[in-house]
């Protein structure tokens, strides 16, 4: 079914195009336009907003306490923040309440999303009319230099999700047990046979578990184009081949055997602290740092970035089709685009978590909250992070999981 | 001498078994000896611990007890025995009937083991039955049984195990008047004809006088030989009597 | 009207019948029944293809062709099968094992004791632990690390390869299940042996010349069984269809049956959810075909063994039986205490890196900083539990007082039908019923949540009470009667008052099962309302052992809170009377 939407943008490229113009056209509009944007903050005051979204990082779930603090303080709205273990459980629910014909008052009012959850929901109606660009701080985002603020796994956002942050895999180890780690897929593999049992990777659907097969598969694949492009388009057995006989090797030689997979990603970062393993990776560069900070890492651990770059994405928030408090999600997501909002968020030392702002659109002074961050003692500099990798289609994640899954989950 | 005769061959002795429970004296000391085909009574209201003292004789006592005291079957000295090596059996005032076994098989549980085979098993459990009056009854179902016909099954249970003395829990009290006569001689009787030294614990003075043993009563400690027996007050009276 | 005359008189007190009363048994099985089948139902349509809402309006079997077709489904077959079979077979070997070898003992009554707070520790907190001290780098190989050390032996700076946790065999889940429901049978067995005259039948046994323990299985066990044959079942089912414990023990590769469900229900391929529903009522096959499977057991177990019980054969004194089951009794309950012990350390740790026994680094910071957010959720499963524990209670003593007025007693099937919340697997009707919340626009709402966890917790509220009610001595209430108190005056001046001790304890153990629930709060508290065992199980792939621990230990101590004033109340208000003492 998700495929099956994907045969219809079969033109995607030119829908992608069109969809920055009018993001970007749309949002300097929005910004000028605050009487409209005041009817939604009149609206919003004494609502109550429920946020849906991944809960298993401490870190993350103490900013979006601040957050929902600061826009009770000032915009009178309330924010629960619905803590869920997989965005999916809450695709589910969405369903469901389509399912019972509930087209309003529902369950989540604006939730954590991207990549395929973001595509199935878009397929199948789950979001409602386009939000993001009558956000005021939508106009701060860099769409250029960052284009997967617009374009999700490949898919158009059309104003659906507004983006929250920035994500590039890392790879971190502890200097005082590994001297010199792999610094390539084919590396890693040469590394694991010598060294057998200390690299594992969470077990796809795990969303940091299949960043890892897509890293493994840009690099691999003789055709990387085909991985822009829907899955159906593509000859599936044929460009992922060397992903599959590379693990193949890999997986005798991985922590535990390859019999058992971590459920989680931030599992990895415990197993490198036990010293179960040597290599452990993360979606977000500044993890390392952080977890240094909260004692959750030795003070040894640094990141590297692999030879030919790594995969980045970006995080958003998306309001339902049936959201009940819609303009309060709306000024909580315009918060959370907002400088104070992004700069405390790329805090280390809160979370880490990197801007979707453009630098040279902000005041000085709010440039001047960026310019002050610390950076971690294991934080690679933004220039050492090189060029990140494009996502593959939305479609392709599911594919994936479902041929690891098939091939490796029995 | 004396003490030999006492531990003669066949003899139940008790040597100054007392019972307390939670710091104060609840019985005796008490010393008995019980001959072969001797049935002594020991006589006392609900909580004089008279139930307790059987279980202290079959090793099942509550350790909530401290008891006290020695107790010899046929010369030996079992009071540090556990249950199942004593050779002392007990009867209680409920026949206690296994519910999950037939009558027959409720009776071949307490055959020992040496008699082997199905045969040989089913024919002791068939005369067993038989002298009880209840030929034929091995394959029914306990629970259809009469009171009367329960309770005899129960007596040749114990007796089946090949007990070195025997031990009666008031096991007439729940019967009827006139089943209650006919059931007690037919446990004396079976009890006298295996030699078994027996102790009767009892509330009930008839059931004392039918034994025509002597009969010790736990209210004055005096051990009375049956012919200077004399009956009690109803029970009710000193039912209040604390311990 | 009878009089008071007659109801001394009378054989069976027929004291006057509620106009009203009748309808509180209805309203029960209502509660129960009902919802379990539109959930069923509902689940059941998806299976053969009919879901409106994903284009699904026609009756096809393509769900059940993907779902055999799907690779995982032998492996994670095979796993739910022996993992559920061996875990209740061992719960119910080591209890009555217990009860055989160490019956009358101190022993005995020391593991009566804690019965109740390992009852109150929920699955997901247990499971927890047992992870942390199963891992390779877990707590039991770094206390053996600090033992090499300290015998200067020299340890290796790298964990070794055990593979305890979460292992491809299921080995940890099933030590998991038995060691949390191991306490529950006991329990069972504890209250049913109430019931038969134990001491007298052993003494029957032993004097003439059984085994303590052969005494035990030949005659006690075979009338104990048949009392404890629903809890068993109960846990027979619960084992082949849990998926809170099966995530955090089990292995993933494939994982259980219910957990596949689950991950298919919860996929963003919404097209799995078909496939999700025909695996969740495949779910539902499997366990009703373990039951059938284990009564068979049951009745070739008794058909061989019944000849041996009247065989003569008079066993040892059990002195191996002894040691063996007290030496597992003790593991496990040392297992037991070191996974919550774990817990509570971790949550009170700032640092606490392998290979070191103990934290290097202490700190109160994570409760400091936790408590405000943890606040929420636990609020939630404070009230959730309360309302449920009470409505159960509320209602079960209505049923109760319905069988005393109209002179009746629920026969075994009506037991059966108390059951069937929990012979059902969750995740069988559990979506149907979800939908249907959300029909009723139900879903995320504080009666929704209280309800999908009343189903659960009345039929152990209803087990817990039923039995002490029924010993009452009826004499009191006719009594009562006589001295010109109203039936309703009776109930609640002489009933309630002299059960005060197991209508606390009922609610108790009420409470802590409504804590437990991982399911039924995922799917009727739509998110909205969330409990400390989902916040936990949720946190369990976050990876801060810290704040995991903090939620675990939370949740248990709900629970122990429970219990501690359930036991503390009656002995408070009754310290002056020494007849009401336990």
């Amino acid at each position: 079914m998700v495929r099956g939407m994907f045969r219809d943008l079969a033109m995607w490229l030119p829908a992608v195009l069109l969809s920055v113009c009018v993001a970007v056209g749309g949002s300097a509009v929005a910004r000028a336009q605050g009487g409209e944007w005041q009817a939604v903050l009149d609206e919003a005051r004494g609502q109550t907003v429920y946020f849906n979204g991944w809960g298993g990082s401490d870190r993350v779930n103490d900013y979006v306490a601040w957050a929902a603090e600061r826009v009770l303080n000032e915009y009178g709205v309330r924010v629960r923040h619905v803590r869920v273990n997989d965005i999916a459980e809450v695709v589910a629910r969405i369903l469901a309440e389509k399912t019972a014909g509930r087209t309003e008052r529902g369950s989540v009012d604006l939730m954590w999303i991207n990549g395929e959850n973001f595509a199935a929901m878009k397929e199948n109606g789950l979001l409602g009319a386009p939000f993001v660009d009558r956000l005021p701080n939508f106009a701060l985002v860099d769409t250029e230099a960052r284009p997967t603020t617009i374009i999700d796994f490949s898919v158009p956002t059309d104003g659906l999700e507004a983006p929250w942050g920035m994500a590039q895999v890392v790879f971190m180890y502890d200097t005082a047990l590994l001297d010199e780690p792999p610094r390539s897929i084919t590396g890693l593999l040469a590394w694991a046979r010598d060294d057998p049992g200390r690299f594992t990777y969470p077990q796809p659907p795990d969303f940091l578990g299949t960043t890892f097969l897509k890293q493994a598969l840009v690099v691999l694949t003789g055709d990387r184009d085909a991985l822009y492009r829907p899955v159906d388009q593509a000859d599936f057995a044929a460009v992922t081949e060397p992903l599959w006989d590379y693990l193949d090797a890999l997986h005798p030689h991985l922590w535990r055997g390859g019999e058992t997979f971590p459920q989680a990603g931030p599992q990895l970062l415990q197993l490198l602290d036990d010293a179960e393993i040597d290599i452990a990776f993360n979606f977000n560069p500044n993890e390392a740092s952080a977890a240094i900070a909260d004692g959750l890492l030795p003070e040894t651990v640094r990141t590297y970035v692999l030879d030919g770059g790594t995969i980045g994405n970006t995080h958003f928030v998306a309001i339902p089709f049936n959201a009940q408090a819609r303009a309060g999600a709306m000024v909580f997501a315009d918060f959370l685009l907002s400088p104070e909002a992004q700069a405390r968020k790329a805090d280390p030392r809160i979370w880490g978590d990197p801007t979707v702002l453009a630098m040279d659109r902000l005041s000085p002074e709010e440039r001047a909250l960026f310019a002050a961050l610390p950076r971690g003692p294991a934080t690679l500099p933004p220039e050492a992070l090189g060029t990140p990798l494009l996502e593959p289609h939305a479609s392709w994640t599911g594919a994936l999981e479902a041929e690891w899954l098939a091939r490796y989950g029995q | 001498m004396r003490a030999e005769a006492e531990n003669a061959a066949g003899t139940l002795r008790l040597e100054a078994v007392a019972l307390v429970l939670g710091g104060e004296a609840l019985l005796g000391p008490l010393s008995i000896t019980i001959a072969p085909s001797e049935i002594v009574t020991v006589m006392g209201a609900s909580g004089s611990g008279k139930s307790s003292l059987l279980a202290f004789l079959t090793g099942t006592l509550d350790p909530v007890f401290a008891a006290s005291g020695r107790v010899f079957l046929d010369g030996l000295d079992i009071t540090d025995l556990p249950p199942e090596k004593r050779g002392v059996g007990i009867l209680f005032q409920d026949d206690l009937l296994f519910p999950h076994l037939s009558v027959g098989e409720n009776l071949a549980f307490a055959l020992p083991p040496r008699v082997k085979g199905r045969r040989e098993r089913r024919q002791a459990v068939d005369g067993a039955l038989a002298e009880a009056g209840l030929a034929g009854f091995a394959d029914r179902d306990p629970a259809t049984l009469s009171g009367g016909q329960r309770a005899r099954a129960a007596v040749m249970r114990t007796l089946l195990a090949e007990p070195r003395a025997l031990l009666l829990d008031e096991p007439f009290s729940k019967l009827d008047a006139a089943l209650r006569e006919r059931f007690r001689e037919f446990v004396f009787d079976h009890a006298r004809a295996r030699r078994l030294p027996t102790l009767l614990v009892t509330h009930d003075a008839a059931d004392a006088r039918a034994t025509g043993g002597p009969v010790i009563d736990l209210e004055d400690g005096n051990c009375r030989p049956a012919t200077r027996f004399s009956g009690h007050g109803t029970d009710e009276l000193r039912a209040g009597r604390g311990k | 009207m009878a009089g008071p005359l007659r109801a001394i008189a009378g054989r069976r007190p027929r004291l006057r019948r509620g106009p009203w009363m009748g309808f509180v048994p209805w309203l029960t099985l209502f509660l129960f029944l009902v919802p379990v089948l539109l959930g069923l139902v509902g689940t059941w349509l998806p299976a053969f293809g009919y879901l409106p809402a994903l284009g699904g309006t026609g009756l096809s079997p393509e769900p059940w062709q993907r779902l055999f077709a799907d690779p995982s489904l032998p492996g994670a077959l095979l796993l739910t099968v022996t993992t559920g079979f061996l875990s209740a077979l061992l719960a119910l070997v080591l209890a009555m094992s217990v009860l055989a070898a160490w019956h009358g003992t101190r022993l005995l009554r020391a593991v009566r004791r804690f019965l109740a707070p390992l009852l109150a520790v929920p699955h997901a907190a247990l499971a927890l632990g047992l992870a942390f001290l199963l891992a390779d780098s877990g707590w039991l190989v770094r206390l053996a690390f600090a033992a090499g050390e300290l015998m200067g032996l020299a340890v290796p700076r790298r964990p070794p390869m055990l593979g305890l946790a979460n292992d491809p065999n299921g080995i940890a889940l099933t030590f998991g299940l038995a060691l949390k429901e191991t306490p529950f049978l006991l329990l069972m067995s504890l209250a049913a042996l109430g019931q038969i005259r134990v001491e007298r039948t052993l003494a029957v046994a032993r004097s003439a010349g059984y085994g303590p323990v052969t005494a035990w299985v030949k005659t006690v066990l075979p009338q104990l069984y048949p009392q404890i044959r629903l809890p068993v079942y109960a846990v027979l089912a619960y084992s082949l269809s849990v998926v809170d414990m099966a995530l955090i023990l089990g292995p993933s590769t494939p994982p259980t049956l219910a957990v596949l469900v689950l991950r298919w229900f919860n996929d963003p391929d919404l097209s799995l959810r078909f496939m999700a529903a025909a695996g969740a009522t495949l779910q539902l096959c499997i366990v009703l075909a373990a039951l059938a499977l284990w009564y068979g057991a049951e009745r070739l177990v008794v058909r061989c063994c019944r000849p041996w019980l009247s065989a003569g054969g008079r066993g040892g004194p059990g002195r191996a039986t002894r040691g063996v089951s007290g030496l597992a009794i003790g593991l496990a309950g040392a297992m037991f205490a070191a996974a919550i012990l774990a817990m509570a350390v971790w949550s009170v740790t700032r640092r606490w890196r392998f290979p070191d026994a103990l934290p290097a680094q202490w700190s109160a910071a994570t409760w400091a900083e936790t408590l405000p957010v943890l606040a929420w959720p636990a609020w939630t499963t404070l009230w959730a539990g309360l309302a449920a524990a009470g409505l159960a209670l509320v209602l079960t003593i209505g049923c109760l007082e319905y069988e005393d007025r109209a002179g009746v007693r629920p026969s075994t099937r009506a037991l059966w039908l108390l059951y069937v919340p929990l012979l059902v697997p969750q995740i069988a009707f559990l979506f149907g019923a979800q939908v249907l919340l959300v029909l009723l626009r139900l879903d995320g709402t504080a009666p929704a949540l209280i309800w999908s966890h009343l189903m659960f917790v009345l039929p152990y509220v209803f087990l817990a009470l039923s039995d002490p009610w029924r010993a009452l001595d009826s004499r009191y209430a006719r009594t009562a009667r006589c001295l010109g108190l109203s039936p309703g005056a009776v109930l609640l001046r002489v009933k309630l008052p002299m059960l005060l001790r197991p209508l606390l304890i009922a609610a108790a153990i009420g409470f802590a099962v409504s804590v437990a629930q991982y399911l039924p709060t995922i799917f009727a508290g739509a998110g909205r309302l969330t409990t400390l065992t989902v916040e936990a199980v949720g946190l369990a792939g976050g990876g801060d052992r810290r704040v995991i621990g903090m939620y675990a230990f939370a949740q248990s101590v709900l629970p122990l809170a429970a219990f501690a004033l359930a036991l503390a109340v009656p002995t408070m208000l009754y310290r002056r009377r020494k007849g009401m003492s336990p």
